[in-house]
């Protein structure tokens, strides 16, 4: 009996020390099955420049410019029950900018010398388990002189290992240039629509609006193709490199109708006149490589040529110093230099004789570098101990080109999570 | 521009050739965030301006013509 008794206790012991063991509420890995908000990030962004070459005034007078942006950028994410990630993207961007050569569009410099960009876009990405991805996405910009709607997809492989990823990106952008051309090289003519008329610069155009003296200033269309193949991988424990190439082609109305020319013995301009087709290559190359603990060297090197002459490189160097895991200062450095465009002469350089003609500096030879800070602040417990506020990064840059542009960017980012 | 598609190809072929498969567990440097191969959000209006001010322009997930009065 006593052994009975016993072995009973015994075996209602071992039950009880079976279910002992507490409830695991550890959540890390848990995966929404409906999309969520996963990540907020709001970058604003200071730019302001000066110099003496503005394409508005023929390639001489001021670059004085300011521009203030802001970009929100909202991501959800969803996971299904095949561990197959959804992620859309919602963005709103909206620039402010004042530029004093723009008031001179008008001859007596009395043009308004702002104007304000908005540019929302959408995407759509799902990452299926078995290393695969698609995406799509449209986005709009409009401001007062310029309306793009444009698409995109995308569509990408990871390996098994998730060492190497190659992916390809579509664009589209369906572009309307609004013809404001400079004051005195408005054509004079009656309009009434559907008619066809030649411009001062020698395009020619096909009003959609009534009445005389274009009470509807017209637009011309710009289309811009681009497909950019990315090859990344991870080259060992320290070092990884993506390598881009991107091919675009661009139609249409490629000038810019404020932009005056103004030609060797001449007092009188003419509009800007470009090409109607443009083929770019840009061939990149990042290289990030972890030096010891706390040093991290992010490299970047771009060739480019196009079918307008132009052959540029670009190459820049990063430096982030980990102060500790959370704080991070990056000095940082870019150099570029581009040969001049076919096109491109200074002020009275151009011939009257020339088929395709600018000013614009853009499309000069020059060099510049560009040079600055970055500081990144990933806090344990959140910024300020706000838990949901994950990061804070302030980035201060100068600019200088050998045209004499100079220009100062400070951009910063809070990113909530 | 050969010489340059050399350079490039050599660089790459070197860099697969060379690596080594890299276990998750071993991939604490290259998930950390400034190892990322994408550019900063915070990066993005500087690239705008330097495509606007430039006249070469992508290859670096900026703009490349379209959607602007841009280069």
């Amino acid at each position: 009996m006593k052994k009975i008794c016993l072995t009973v206790i015994g075996i209602y012991c071992m039950m009880l020390s079976a279910f002992s063991q507490s409830v695991d509420n550890d959540t890390a890995g848990y995966k929404n099955k409906k999309l969520t908000l996963d990540e907020v990030n709001l970058v604003s962004g200071y730019y302001n420049q000066n110099g003496d070459h503005s394409a508005v005034t023929g390639g001489i007078g001021t670059q004085k410019l300011n521009d203030v942006a802001n970009i929100f950028d909202l991501q959800f994410a969803k996971w299904d029950h095949a561990d197959n990630k959804y992620t859309l993207g919602i963005e709103l961007g909206v620039d402010h900018h004042t530029a004093a050569s723009q008031a001179f569009v008008s001859k007596s410099g009395a043009s308004k010398a702002g104007g304000t960009r908005v540019y929302p876009s959408v995407n759509w990405q799902v990452e299926k388990s078995n290393g695969l991805t698609l995406g799509i996405g449209a986005a709009l910009s409009e401001e007062y002189n310029y309306h793009s709607k444009s698409v995109n997809f995308e569509i990408g492989k990871t390996s098994k290992n998730k060492n190497t990823e190659i992916n390809f990106k579509g664009q589209a952008f369906f572009d309307q240039v609004k013809l404001i051309e400079p004051s005195e090289l408005i054509p004079n003519v009656t309009v009434t629509s559907g008619t066809t008329y030649t411009t001062a610069s020698g395009n020619v155009i096909t009003s959609g609006g009534e009445g005389h003296h274009r009470p509807n200033i017209p637009s011309s269309g710009r289309n811009t193709f681009s497909g950019a193949l990315t090859l990344s991988q991870v080259v060992n424990k320290d070092f990884q490199l993506a390598f881009i190439a991107e091919g675009v082609a661009q139609n249409g109305y490629l000038s810019l109708p404020f932009h005056r020319v103004y030609f060797q013995g001449q007092d009188s301009a003419k509009i800007e006149h470009l090409p109607d087709t443009r083929f770019k290559l840009p061939l990149g190359v990042r290289l990030n490589y972890f030096l010891g603990d706390k040093i991290i060297l992010r490299t970047y090197y771009r060739f480019y040529m196009d079918s307008w002459g132009i052959t540029a490189h670009t190459a820049s160097l990063e430096v982030p110093y980990k102060v500790s895991p959370f704080f991070s200062i990056s000095p940082f450095y870019r150099y570029y230099t581009q040969t001049a465009a076919y096109y491109f002469a200074p002020y009275k350089e151009h011939q009257l004789t020339d088929t395709y003609y600018s000013s614009n500096y853009n499309y000069s030879n020059f060099n510049a570098q560009y040079f600055g800070i970055n500081i990144k602040l990933t806090p344990k417990n959140g910024v300020f101990n706000i838990p949901a506020f994950n990061t804070l990064e302030i980035r201060y840059g100068h600019y200088l080109q050998t045209t004499g542009l100079q220009a100062d960017n400070i951009g910063i980012n809070l990113k909530f999570k | 521009m050969k010489k340059i598609s050399f350079l490039i190809a050599a660089i790459l072929s070197i860099a697969v050739s060379s690596c080594s498969t890299v276990k998750p567990y071993q991939k604490n440097k290259i998930n950390d965030s400034e190892m990322s191969l994408n550019g900063r959000k915070v990066e993005k209006l500087e690239s705008n301006f330097q495509s606007y001010r430039e006249g070469a322009s992508g290859a670096n997930g900026g703009k490349v013509g379209g959607g602007c009065g841009c280069n």
